[in-house]
């Protein structure tokens, strides 16, 4: 049932276009490793900030200001890049076990995005200009590092687990 | 000297190293993560840097202070770059070595680390060189303009020897 559906979505003359040209698959990848770099460089420049060892002479929400516009339209370009790479072969990639974990682990990170806002985030103008942050902040952010470094990794690993489109 | 070339590839894939390299499944991608996260790190970096002296972003903070939060990751990123580089050419040397777009981004690699030494050196003396006379302001935007697409090429180029075959 899933099948047949991504299926369908596979068949779509844009999937089967960029399954089926020469330059289509690596320049939508090129798309997606630049936007992945800054979304995840971006990131970290955060995660460092919440842990007290980046940018410590600048206030937690002076760095967020700069950063995080950086971050989402990166993610926006990863996920619209990553979506049409998954569309040229969803079948093959909806059951690579590294796509589901960097999907998984995408998620992972959203939600501690979301803990972060909820718990430590709303009053972070108290303790923003701390070099050394609360026990909290320093939490979230090596989590965070941690799971982009897997996500990243994941990453790699399905396109030597896939077979790239002929 | 193409044939001499050749020669070399062929005695390095057939090293003890490169060997050991291929037959073991994780090296290559272990590497190359490690070799795109520290990517992550310096393209950011110098996205920072950039829009700051391109005079997008922190106008509230000087060029030196946003210079010496972020050119450090560059240096200390461009030896973690070279290294898992060449542990991928010698897994694969012909992959790198005999295809264009390995020497086209190399040469990037080279003309973006003269751009941000052009920024970085005469901060030494002066501190607030760049956020002086209106000409330093604009030799500055012009660094920031050029570096940037400079980067995105090696970044597009370092994807792009996947899948160019050596000629």
């Amino acid at each position: 049932m899933i099948d047949s559906l991504l299926q369908s979505v596979q068949d779509t003359s844009i999937a089967t276009a960029i399954r089926e040209g020469d330059s289509l698959f690596p320049w939508i990848e090129c798309v997606h490793v630049l936007a992945l770099t800054l979304v995840i460089g971006s990131i970290a420049i955060v995660d460092l900030r919440l842990l007290g060892i980046g940018s410590r002479d600048r206030a937690v929400l002076a760095t967020t200001a700069e950063v995080l516009p950086i971050t989402w339209t990166a993610f926006v370009f990863a996920l619209l890049s990553g979506a049409l790479m998954f569309a040229s072969n969803a079948v093959a990639y909806a059951h690579n076990a590294f796509f589901l974990a960097k999907m998984s682990l995408l998620v992972l990170a959203g939600l501690n995005m979301l803990g972060y806002h909820m718990v430590i985030g709303r009053n972070a103008s108290s303790w923003q200009n701390a070099a050394t942050t609360p026990f909290k902040a320093r939490v979230v952010g090596a989590a965070s590092l941690a799971l982009w470094i897997a996500i990243a990794a994941c990453g790699r690993w399905i396109g030597f687990t896939i077979n790239a489109p002929a | 000297m193409l044939r001499s070339l050749d020669a070399f590839c062929d005695r390095l894939s057939a090293s003890a190293l490169s060997q050991a390299i291929q037959s073991t499944d994780w090296v290559i991608p272990t590497v190359q993560t490690v070799h795109i996260l520290t990517v992550a790190g310096v393209m950011s970096s110098i996205l920072m840097l950039d829009l700051r002296l391109i005079g997008v972003h922190a106008r509230s903070e000087s060029v030196v202070t946003v210079a010496r939060r972020y050119i450090p990751v560059v240096w200390y990123g461009l030896p973690i770059l070279l290294l898992t580089g060449a542990i991928l050419i010698v897994a694969e040397p012909a992959r790198a070595l005999q295809n264009p777009v390995f020497i086209l981004k190399m040469t990037l690699v080279l003309l973006a680390a003269g751009l941000t030494l052009a920024c970085q050196i005469p901060l030494r003396r002066d501190h607030g060189f760049w956020d002086g006379s209106s000409s330093h302001r604009h030799l500055a935007r012009m660094i920031g303009c050029l570096s940037l697409p400079i980067w995105v090429a090696i970044v597009f180029a370092g994807r792009w020897i996947a899948y160019v075959r050596s000629h």
